[in-house]
């Protein structure tokens, strides 16, 4: 038997809308030329929150997502923005529940093999036997870190 | 069609999605001033402890057998329940809320196969907030609620009962076995009654005559038989309407008696009662508080008073309210009770928007009060609550705080105590 995962796969639904400010209230002067070209603002929530019911928020403790390539790289203290809505997939950051903690890793699976990478290479992969059960807490979204 | 959905142990499962180490174990959540027990896990069910044991007579088994308690946490329990409540909503156009963990929801024209549909409705709200649901499915609300109870019971239904597919001889003996007091809108009392009637199960109930019934009990439960058999007479309420009035009340973790203690706490629940206010957008048109001793303690002398005043300009501003609200303290104390509870109330709620301006009553500069508010929200928001506020509401922890000796972090509300990821 392989080991196989369990947690958040995608559910069909349909998107909700966000609340925006109503544009363009009842006034008495002459109507603004600028109203008919008004679009929404951009948005974090828009782009980064397809679930909003589904969506949680984590910080990352320790160095084990820190790489060489910036692109990749969490540093301690970042915020994680996961979404459990999403299904887990090969190559994804998750936020995986390991002996009972909450912990971030790089999903590896590849011909029904599982594993857990960190990106930092003083991390060991954590890699799963048969009949071994992951438990994926949500999808790693997207990441903040706080400048100032 | 209509179902019932309900989440399974509300507080202790929004306990296990952020503590994964509970799952398993027996776990309980414990009511204001972690007083009696409000929600237990399956393994502490399976131990015998029942609902609404006081948690004091139970701790030294509850020690024994490696139970954990948890203080309630209502920020998390109610945020967790608006995500159940809107992944629901995808659905269904029709969801009357009504509780908070369990929701009508309207099938009419929604996918056809409805057990089929529960399944999805439970799979969904699973993986998107991690809790366990049950789903009833049924013609009317008292069914469905009484579907639900069967898929509750039963392992066999996997979380799901539609009550039509049930065969017939199924769904008789599922009344015929169950009594009538768990039917939906049956109270305690109501049944004791029946009972001497010699109406004992569902199915007694289902099976009397109704005209008798309503002579003798009343229209609401001709209605429930009438629900009973299939002929829905129960309408779902989509629309809830807007919140009239915003109470804020707590009993005190101990009792407390000078009028200084009580300021302290009204004006605190009254910051957090403006606050909501200022949420919705809405001003209140009059204030109210009440005090009292604690009436299950009858040799000790009793007293309880209220008071609503009425403002001449409705308002959203928490000093002008705390001073309002402190005044008519000052009128309802008297010394030499142990006071157990208080409260504030703002009625009389309006849209800020419908604001009459008032020619003579401006007070003190309205624009700059406004954004003092605002920042104290801000601050409040951004630092957890009670970060800032008003100094007769006190500025430590007050004696008569609530205890909440088992409180965990408030998970999805403060950015302080969002859950750690470990990169380790």
């Amino acid at each position: 038997m392989a080991s196989f995962l369990s947690g958040p796969w995608a559910a069909q639904a349909s998107p909700v809308s966000y609340e925006l400010p109503f544009i363009g209230s009842v006034s008495a002067g002459f109507p603004s030329p600028a109203a008919d070209w008004s679009e929404e603002r951009v948005d974090l929530n828009l782009r980064y929150i397809s679930h909003p019911e589904a969506t949680f928020y984590f910080t990352v403790s320790g160095d084990s997502m820190v790489s060489v390539n910036p692109e990749r790289s969490i540093p301690d203290g970042a915020l994680l923005i996961v979404d459990r809505a999403l299904a887990a997939q090969h190559n994804d950051i998750v936020v995986a529940i390991v002996d009972n903690d909450f912990t971030v890793k790089r999903l590896f699976q590849r011909q029904q093999r599982l594993a857990l990478l960190a990106e930092n290479p003083a991390y060991a992969p954590i890699i799963l036997g048969d009949e071994q059960e992951l438990v994926i807490w949500g999808v790693v979204r997207a990441w903040i870190v706080e400048a100032r | 069609m209509i179902a019932l959905v309900d989440v399974n142990n509300f507080y202790v499962s929004c306990q296990r999605v952020f503590e994964p180490h509970l799952v398993g174990k027996p776990v309980v959540v414990l009511s204001n001033n972690d007083g009696c027990i409000i929600s237990r896990s399956a393994e502490a069910k399976a131990l015998g402890i029942p609902m609404a044991a006081p948690w004091h007579q139970l701790s030294q088994f509850a020690r024994a057998h490696g139970v954990i308690a948890y203080s309630s946490n209502y920020a998390l329990y109610a945020d967790m329940s608006q995500r159940v409540m809107q992944v629901l909503a995808r659905f269904s156009p029709q969801q009357e809320v009504y509780s908070i963990d369990e929701c009508f929801l309207g099938l009419h024209g929604v996918l056809s196969d409805h057990t089929e549909l529960g399944l999805l409705l439970k799979q969904t709200v699973w993986r998107w907030t991690g809790l366990p649901i049950c789903v009833g499915i049924a013609p009317t609300k008292t069914l469905a609620k009484l579907a639900n109870h069967i898929a509750k019971q039963r392992p066999e239904f996997a979380g799901v009962c539609e009550w039509e597919k049930l065969p017939v001889q199924q769904r008789q003996q599922f009344m015929a076995t169950m009594d009538v007091g768990e039917v939906w809108g049956i109270g305690r009392k109501l049944s004791v009654r029946l009972k001497q009637d010699g109406i004992h199960t569902v199915a007694d109930l289902a099976a009397s005559p109704a005209e008798q019934l309503r002579q003798r009990y009343g229209v609401v439960l001709q209605r429930i038989v009438a629900e009973l058999n299939g002929c829905a007479c129960l309408e779902l309420e989509e629309v809830t309407p807007d919140k009239q009035q915003i109470l804020c009340s707590r009993s005190f973790g101990q009792p407390i008696f000078s009028e200084q203690q009580l300021a302290e706490a009204i004006s605190t629940y009254l910051a957090r009662a403006a606050e909501k206010l200022r949420q919705q957008n809405s001003l209140a048109g009059a204030v109210g508080i009440f005090i009292r001793t604690n009436p299950f303690r009858p040799n000790e002398p009793q007293y309880r008073q209220q008071m609503v005043l009425p403002l001449t300009q409705p308002s959203n501003d928490t000093l002008k309210l705390t001073r309002i609200a402190l005044r008519m303290l000052a009128r309802l104390y008297r010394s030499g009770f142990a006071y157990a509870k208080a409260g504030v109330m703002l009625t009389q709620l309006q849209p800020k928007t419908a604001i009459q301006g008032h020619l003579f009553l401006q007070t003190a500069d309205p624009i700059k009060r406004a954004e003092l508010n605002a920042t104290l929200d801000a601050i409040n928001r951004r630092w957890g609550r009670g970060a800032i506020g008003l100094a007769c509401a006190g500025n430590k922890k007050p004696a008569w705080a609530m205890n909440q000796q088992h409180l965990s972090p408030y998970w999805t509300t403060r950015w302080p105590d969002i859950p750690v990821a470990l990169a380790k």
